[in-house]
């Protein structure tokens, strides 16, 4: 029909968009319902963490990096602490190790429990969102009886923790391990064969094998995609190789495959810490014997003048760490992340950066978008799981 | 493949390239390539496949200011076929701080080149989206660079007491007191 007039409409999703996980504005240019192109823009959350690192002592960084990624936070804490562990080439207890796994894999579960509810209620089922709060909670408890601190616990330190797990701790996870699995048996019911949830995610958002590769996406994006990219099983750390789970993949790259992927990473989680609850002695070590990063125990700093000394030492100058540069790599939540630390010899770093899953998946989001309707722009979004804190740091 | 083994690869792959072994301290393959070989150097790692760096994980700088060359553009690579890490870096100085782009390479080195000319002032020549990613567009300077002032030092601002007499004070009473009369 000649005379119609037919443009395409610029519309301005977020800065303040509740389903943008954060402060990210995106700048669509839609055809209809159909998206044209994207533009994001990203650093409304940039406080500059990197710099202020620069300022602080070692020990001082570990709750900075924590308020990155803030659904991640154990998981940045201890991927710095073993870069620096690295450089001042500790050899950690074997305790030690086995208690980071089953936080790391603790902190994955409520990742994933935050992305699992917040996806939900993005695409319309809202009793999810609920229900994977309420067992959240749980976790945070666990956090709290930890350390004290809910979200942010700042319990690693360099060569070791904080203090010993408390009493009663291996029961609690216990009570929640055995809680949770039937708990996830229920979201699965909900969502899984739900044809509203299928046709809202089902061939949306795909991207390739090789184009995740190509946009450095490794991690539960990737391995829905069919790459296998694990740090865990690629480069082990924190003795994961003697550990038995498998890595969950699926090969077809869209929405309702990542979903898959992070509903049986969890229960793989499950599973690693059932092994590393075993493995963790009720009394041992719970940091390096080193008493240039370990502050000698409180009741020795009360009686004796070399560890009083040895405690204002750690708390008011900090150590020195050995000049170089080491990079860690760990599975996080989110993928593959880690912190390139720099050392100039001194009491403070010189650079420390994170490597940012986040960030690559915002990049990554245009290609996933651009060709689809508006609608699934915002399930590709709690899709890609992106933490707006690790975007800008 | 050890650090040599990797170099000796290189050399037969691109003669003309120059490439310095550097171990690190926490004993990942490091490689000080030299700036002009970057584009030729970059397309060999990706797509020879006994090296198959298909994967650019990570791609930052480091200030090492006031030494020269003061930059240090570092790109960490993986290559997922054979289980191997790189660390590729390329020394800059102050005064010509710019190297080709990996973007056309590596598509994930778009925004974190961006990032890197935000916050330390490194131009990546080719580069399609040359624009600030972090802080405001309007921005002045590089953050991230050790000479940018973190802490700006002020002179404390003292105040003298007000020294008033009592004839001032009253005649300012007084006025005070007309002036919100006639309001």
């Amino acid at each position: 029909m000649p005379g119609i007039r037919t443009e395409t409409m610029t519309v301005n999703m977020g800065p303040q968009h509740p389903s943008t996980h954060g402060v990210l504005r995106l700048v669509l240019e839609l055809d209809g319902e159909t998206v044209r192109s994207s533009s994001p823009t990203i650093g409304y959350l940039h406080t500059g963490i990197e710099k202020t690192t620069e300022q602080k002592k070692w020990q001082q960084v570990i709750p900075l990096v924590e308020r990155m990624d803030y659904l991640s936070a154990q998981s940045n804490s201890m991927a710095f602490c073993l870069s620096v562990e690295r450089l001042l080439g500790l050899e950690i207890p074997q305790r030690v190790t086995d208690i980071r796994v089953l936080i790391a894999e603790l902190q994955r579960i409520n990742s994933h429990l935050v992305w699992l509810g917040t996806h939900g209620m993005e695409v319309g089922a809202v009793s999810v969102m609920l229900y994977c709060f309420r067992e959240r909670e749980l976790l945070l408890n666990l956090n709290e009886m930890l350390a004290g601190f809910r979200m942010f616990p700042s319990y690693m330190r360099v060569g070791g923790l904080r203090e010993d797990l408390p009493r009663g701790f291996h029961d609690a996870v216990r009570a929640f391990l055995d809680r949770f699995l039937p708990k996830l048996a229920e979201y699965e019911d909900l969502l899984t064969k739900n044809e509203i949830y299928l046709k809202r995610t089902r061939n949306v958002g795909v991207i390739s094998k090789d184009d995740s590769v190509a946009y450095g996406l490794v991690g539960p994006i990737a391995r829905a995609a069919g790459v296998d990219y694990d740090v865990r099983k690629y480069f082990p750390y924190l003795g994961y190789d003697t550990y038995q789970f498998e890595v969950p993949t699926q090969t077809l790259g869209d929405v309702y495959s990542r979903y898959l992927v992070r509903v049986a990473e969890m229960k793989e989680s499950v599973k690693i810490c059932r092994q590393a609850l075993e493995r963790i002695s009720p009394t041992g070590a719970f940091a390096v014997d080193d008493p240039r990063v370990t502050p000698p125990p409180k009741d020795r700093v009360y009686t004796e003048m070399e560890a009083l000394i040895q405690h204002f030492l750690i708390y008011s100058q900090g150590f020195t760490v050995p000049a170089g540069e080491a990079y860690v790599p760990v599975e996080g939540p989110r993928g593959e992340h880690g912190f390139y630390v720099v050392s100039d010899g001194t009491n403070r770093p010189w650079r420390v950066k994170s490597r940012a899953p986040s960030l690559l998946a915002c990049q990554a989001l245009e290609r996933m978008i651009v060709g689809g309707l508006i609608a699934d722009v915002i399930a590709v979004i709690g899709s890609i799981d992106v933490v707006m804190g690790d975007v800008d740091r | 493949m050890d650090t040599g083994g990797l170099i000796a690869l290189l050399r037969e792959a691109a003669p003309t390239a120059q490439l310095e072994d550097a171990p690190g301290i926490d004993l990942q393959p490091t490689i000080y390539a030299a700036r002009d070989d970057m584009p030729e150097l970059t397309r060999v790692l990706r797509d020879r496949p006994e090296l198959a760096y298909t994967l650019l994980i990570e791609l930052t700088a480091v200030d090492y200011w006031p030494r020269e060359p003061r930059f240090e553009v570092v790109y960490l690579l993986v290559s997922i076929a054979h289980r191997h890490r790189l660390r590729l870096k390329v020394r800059l100085h102050g005064d010509d701080a710019r190297v080709a782009t990996v973007s056309d390479v590596w598509p994930a080195a778009n925004w974190l080149e961006r990032e890197v000319w935000d916050l330390f002032g490194i131009v990546f020549d080719g580069h399609p989206d040359p624009r600030r990613l972090l802080m405001p567009e309007d921005w002045e300077g590089f953050p991230l660079r050790k000479d940018y002032p973190v802490q700006v030092k002020l002179t404390p601002r003292t105040t003298e007491a007000l020294q008033v007499t009592e004839e001032e004070f009253r005649a300012n009473l007084t006025k005070d007191r007309l002036s919100r009369d006639q309001a």
